[in-house]
């Protein structure tokens, strides 16, 4: 019993009531994540301070940034009495000590079990004078035994709509459209502002942690960095003339919320990873600004779509085995589709019938000869079995870190994407989203099976121009 | 960062300075509420204990989280068996929660116990287990009775004190397993070795010094530890503690109930170790297991003195920020950094007590500010008064160093090199100043006017040299050793080190020999 051997090929385990080696974690984190994209906002956990303390370590370790929260530091008599005093006293020690505009509240499973009552909590702050003018507490509600760590983003993008959005009453401005980017790293929203901007339009992001977990080193420990989306502009959301949500799991809820609340029309999108999702994203914001694509993003898309053909010769009949979040599968897996290549096991830790939907709309006829699994015991263990008891291994692995372990048991190469990434820089800093990023995909995808190539190549076939 | 931002007005106390005012430091406090703290819960305090324990099934019975952000994240390095870098979890549902997760639990671990065979199987409750009220000792009973694998609770409930309350639940867990073995004792002088985790590898270099020494290593617990070892651990006649704040309770209990002595040791610096080796070998009271430690100092403080001494050259004058998880950690550092020539300016840790502090305070100089379980704020705060040039502490303290453009060093799980022992320092001192004395420092605003530091020392010979820390190496003979003082002759300082300690560490004021 090795690490690297999560498994052998011999015989397909049967597990009924465990998850070894996650492809998820718990929906706190991602309320978290989502919080930091708001400008001048303090996440805090409400329950014990490992939680707090796991989640910005991990947020750390992935970003290398500091992620800053607080907690409410439980003790056993928080969780017999409530932890109604522990909450108002954060409140107060929070405004008081660090100044936030907002502080968004997340619960943990304890804090939820016991049944504290957040939103009632913060009006008895209001009441006791703990809020300073124009400051606000939001909250979301994140049991970390319900969903997963991407449902948890999806609550806390919710919750700036039901705290802070508005409808003026006024027209729908013509040029706004609310952009929810769904959990993607800060360059990815900062190249989708730029192509929302490149459309003509002009787009209210949120959460936007470009700014925040991708900020300059200036010298100074900023508590609260300059990017993320301002309160104000979240505001305006509800005056937008449409939103688009990336992402059903991620950006879905919010979207449907802000509908529901200001009628502003929404629609979810996949995630614009790949020459198709881009495609549709790029169609939707032509719909909006009258029918205009700029040349710029033509371009844009002529020379991935030149890539794609220069090199299409390497993809065909390759096949990869891919692990992470809901919204994110279904994306890369059609990104594999359209270059040719057989997406074989598909593994996400995060529960919802859904997603076997999604995941057969893009696989179409490739659906027979792919595994997909979702749910408590879809890990990293399952995935390791389906390679191992396959007689042709797959030929990329494309997930997060906890993926090297397979990578280096099977010999198999892996490209890192999606959460968390603890071993590799360049995943804050480079887009994956849009043309320009899906050609860093490509690029990757390629470099992964030329490396490959080169390496096993007998001396003879070792050559120069591939 | 505002420069009104202060300190909490509730944790004015938890800060001191040395020399501004007579010395008092509030601590063993819970954190304030809403305070961006550094510190973690019960379960991270047991989990991080029993992790290295490589031979035992590791049960995390609770939602994804606590699990999924444990997994495998510390280098805690094993020469068999691997199971514990497994991740396995209940991951308990809402239906579990509404209807109990006993039965889950049990499922699992039979499920577990079939397909590894462990030597043990340890199950961790959780916040929500403890609240649910999932009776996990009548689980791991009918498990036991079941499997005949002993499976055993470990209670440690996240929000049921602080990750210092998660030590005493692993010690409990694992006074289970001492003395339920009935081979028996070895023949010889034999200790235990807790308290040390071996990151990096370094249970295994201390190991071999006491090996060296000619003392039989029964157990190590828990680094690199093994479930028969841990059984047979009550036969040992020393506890050797690093880590007091996790395995003083162990060592407590075994001393309780098998009378075995403990004595506490830092592995960190050479004083620190050598000392350790002396308060080993003069518990025993065997002239020539003296001797044989005697000749092991030296040889190894001559063999890393002359590579140290190039480093103390060029970090002269540096100044330093220490924050760590426990105390004693703490203790070391301020002399490795003295002995590298460079100065702390802060001092702090997670869950010192206030004998911790108060020995903290008489090493340091004047000025030097204290903190018990500060955050972020403070941290750069404070860094910026001092001007310190480093920051040494763990994986949420690296980011904000590097933001303030100050250097920094993991001296926590993170380390990927060994630190403990001779060759630890010297790999310690080249950390630091491969991070101090790098040259991007001097692109960063904060230093952008200060005068840029000039590398001193070339990298080749030195990152291959001390790259590696092999086990047994053969330890070149110190130069001076025709002339060093004979073993027996506690009186003199070596020529070449000048450390007291290289020949007369005997000095036992810091001790605490139960």
């Amino acid at each position: 019993m090795t690490l690297l051997r999560h498994t052998s090929a011999d015989q397909d385990v049967q597990r009924e009531a465990l998850t070894v080696n996650p492809a998820k974690t718990c929906q706190p984190i991602g309320a978290m994540y989502a919080a930091l994209g708001l400008h001048r906002c303090l996440p805090h956990s409400h329950g014990s301070q490992g939680c707090c303390a796991y989640h910005r370590s991990t947020l750390s370790r992935h970003y290398k940034e500091p992620a800053m929260a607080g907690t409410s530091s439980f003790t056993e008599g928080s969780s017999v009495f409530g932890g109604q005093a522990n909450l108002l006293a954060a409140i107060e020690n929070i405004f008081t000590v660090y100044d936030p505009d907002v502080i968004a509240v997340h619960t943990t499973c304890l804090s939820e079990t016991i049944g504290d009552d957040v939103p009632q909590i913060v009006e008895a702050a209001i009441d006791k004078g703990l809020l300073p003018e124009g400051k606000m507490v939001i909250h979301a509600n994140t049991p970390s035994y319900v969903g997963s760590h991407t449902t948890g983003f999806a609550t806390m993008t919710k919750a700036m709509v039901d705290y802070i959005a508005q409808s003026s009453g006024a027209e729908k401005i013509r040029d706004q459209v609310n952009l929810i980017p769904g959990w993607v790293e800060p360059a990815d929203m900062s190249e989708l502002k730029r192509l929302v901007k490149l459309m003509g339009l002009d787009p209210v992001t949120f959460p936007d942690t470009s700014g925040v977990l991708d900020s300059p080193q200036t010298g100074i420990h900023e508590m609260f960095p300059a990017g993320g989306a301002t309160v104000d502009s979240i505001r305006s959301a509800g005056d937008s003339c449409h939103t688009i949500a990336l992402g059903p799991i991620c950006s879905g809820p919010a979207a449907k919320a802000l509908f529901a609340k200001c009628q502003v029309p929404q629609t979810t999108l996949p995630l614009p990873i790949g020459l198709k999702a881009t495609d549709q994203f790029i169609m939707k914001l032509r719909e909006i600004n009258g029918g205009f694509v700029p040349d710029e993003i033509m371009t844009e898309r002529g020379r991935l779509l030149d890539l794609m053909t220069d090199m299409h010769q390497y993809f065909y009949g390759k096949t990869a085995a891919l692990w992470g979040d809901p919204d994110q599968l279904v994306s890369l897996a059609e990104l594999l589709i359209t270059l040719d290549m057989i997406p074989k096991f598909v593994v996400t830790g995060t529960p919802g019938k859904k997603f076997f939907k999604r995941m057969g709309d893009v696989l179409g006829d490739h659906a027979q000869a792919c595994k997909v699994d979702q749910g408590s015991c879809a890990d990293m263990f399952q995935l390791h079995q389906w390679i191992k008891s396959d007689p042709d291994k797959v030929d990329l692995l494309i997930g997060n870190t906890y993926g090297k372990y397979i990578a280096r048991d099977e010999d198999i190469p892996l490209i890192r994407h999606g959460f968390p990434i603890l071993d590799r820089i360049g995943h804050q800093h480079f887009a994956t989203v849009g043309y320009r990023g899906t050609t860093r995909i490509l690029e990757q995808i390629l470099d992964a099976f030329l490396d490959r190539q080169d390496r096993d190549a007998p001396e003879s076939g070792f050559e120069l121009v591939m | 960062m505002r420069e009104a931002i202060d300190i909490l007005d509730a944790r004015r106390r938890q800060v001191h300075t040395k020399g501004a005012q007579p010395f008092q430091l509030d601590c063993e406090k819970h954190s304030v509420a809403g305070s961006v703290s550094q510190r973690a819960c019960v379960f991270c305090g047991s989990r991080v204990v029993l992790y290295p324990i490589t031979d035992a099934l590791h049960l995390v019975h609770g939602p994804i989280g606590c699990a999924a952000y444990t997994w495998d994240i510390r280098g805690a390095q094993s020469s068999g068996s691997q199971l514990h870098r497994m991740s396995f979890s209940t991951d308990l549902r809402e239906k579990d929660v509404i209807y109990g997760g006993e039965k889950k639990c049990e499922t699992a671990l039979i499920e577990l116990i079939g397909r590894y065979r462990p030597k043990a199987a340890f199950v961790y409750a959780t916040c929500i287990v403890g609240l649910i009220g999932d009776d996990l000792e009548a689980v791991c009973r009918r498990v036991t009775a079941q499997t005949g694998v002993e499976t055993i609770p470990v209670h440690s409930e996240g929000f049921a004190g602080s990750k210092k309350d998660g030590y005493t639940a692993a010690c409990a867990a694992l006074d289970r397993l001492v003395g339920s073995s009935e081979s028996p004792p070895p023949d010889g002088p034999s200790i235990n070795i807790l308290g040390d985790f071996n990151i990096a590898g370094e249970t295994w270099v201390i190991r071999d010094y006491y090996e060296r020494m000619g003392v039989n290593v029964i157990s190590t617990i828990t680094g690199d530890g093994r479930v028969d070892d841990i059984r047979r651990a009550h036969h040992a006649q020393l506890n050797v503690v690093q880590c007091s704040g996790s395995m003083k309770g162990l060592a407590r209990l075994m001393k309780q109930k098998y009378d075995i002595p403990f004595v506490h040791v830092s592995y960190f610096g050479l004083e620190d170790v050598s000392k350790a080796l002396y308060d080993v070998a003069e518990t025993f009271n065997d002239p020539a297991m003296m001797q044989r430690t005697k000749r092991l100092v030296r040889d190894e403080i001559s063999a890393v003195m002359p590579r140290l001494r190039r480093y103390r050259d060029a970090l002269q004058g540096k100044k330093a920020a220490v924050y760590t998880g426990g105390a004693f950690k703490a203790f070391s550092l301020v002399r490795s950094l003295r002995t590298l020539g460079v100065q702390t300016v802060i001092a702090g840790s997670q869950t010192g007590n206030p004998q911790d502090y108060q020995q903290l305070e008489s090493l340091c100089d004047d000025g030097t500010v204290l903190l018990d379980d500060t955050n972020p704020l403070e941290l750069a705060k404070f860094i910026d008064q001092t001007g310190a040039d480093l920051l040494i502490g763990g994986v949420k303290e690296r980011p904000i160093a590097y933001k303030l453009g100050v250097a920094f060093c993991d001296h926590n799980h993170e380390r990927k090199r060994c630190l403990a022992g001779y060759e630890g320092m010297v790999n310690f001192a080249n950390e630091v100043y491969s991070s101090v004395c790098s040259p991007v420092w001097s692109l960063s605003p904060r230093k952008q006017h200060a005068s840029s530091v000039k590398r001193s020392i070339a990298p080749g010979p030195l990152v291959t040299a001390d790259a590696g820390l092999p086990l047994n190496a053969k330890v070149p003979q110190c130069p001076t050793a025709a002339t060093a003082p004979s073993p027996g002759s506690d009186s003199q300082a070596c020529g070449v080190c000048q450390l007291k300690a290289h020949c007369s560490g005997l000095a036992a004021q810091e001790t605490e020999t139960a």
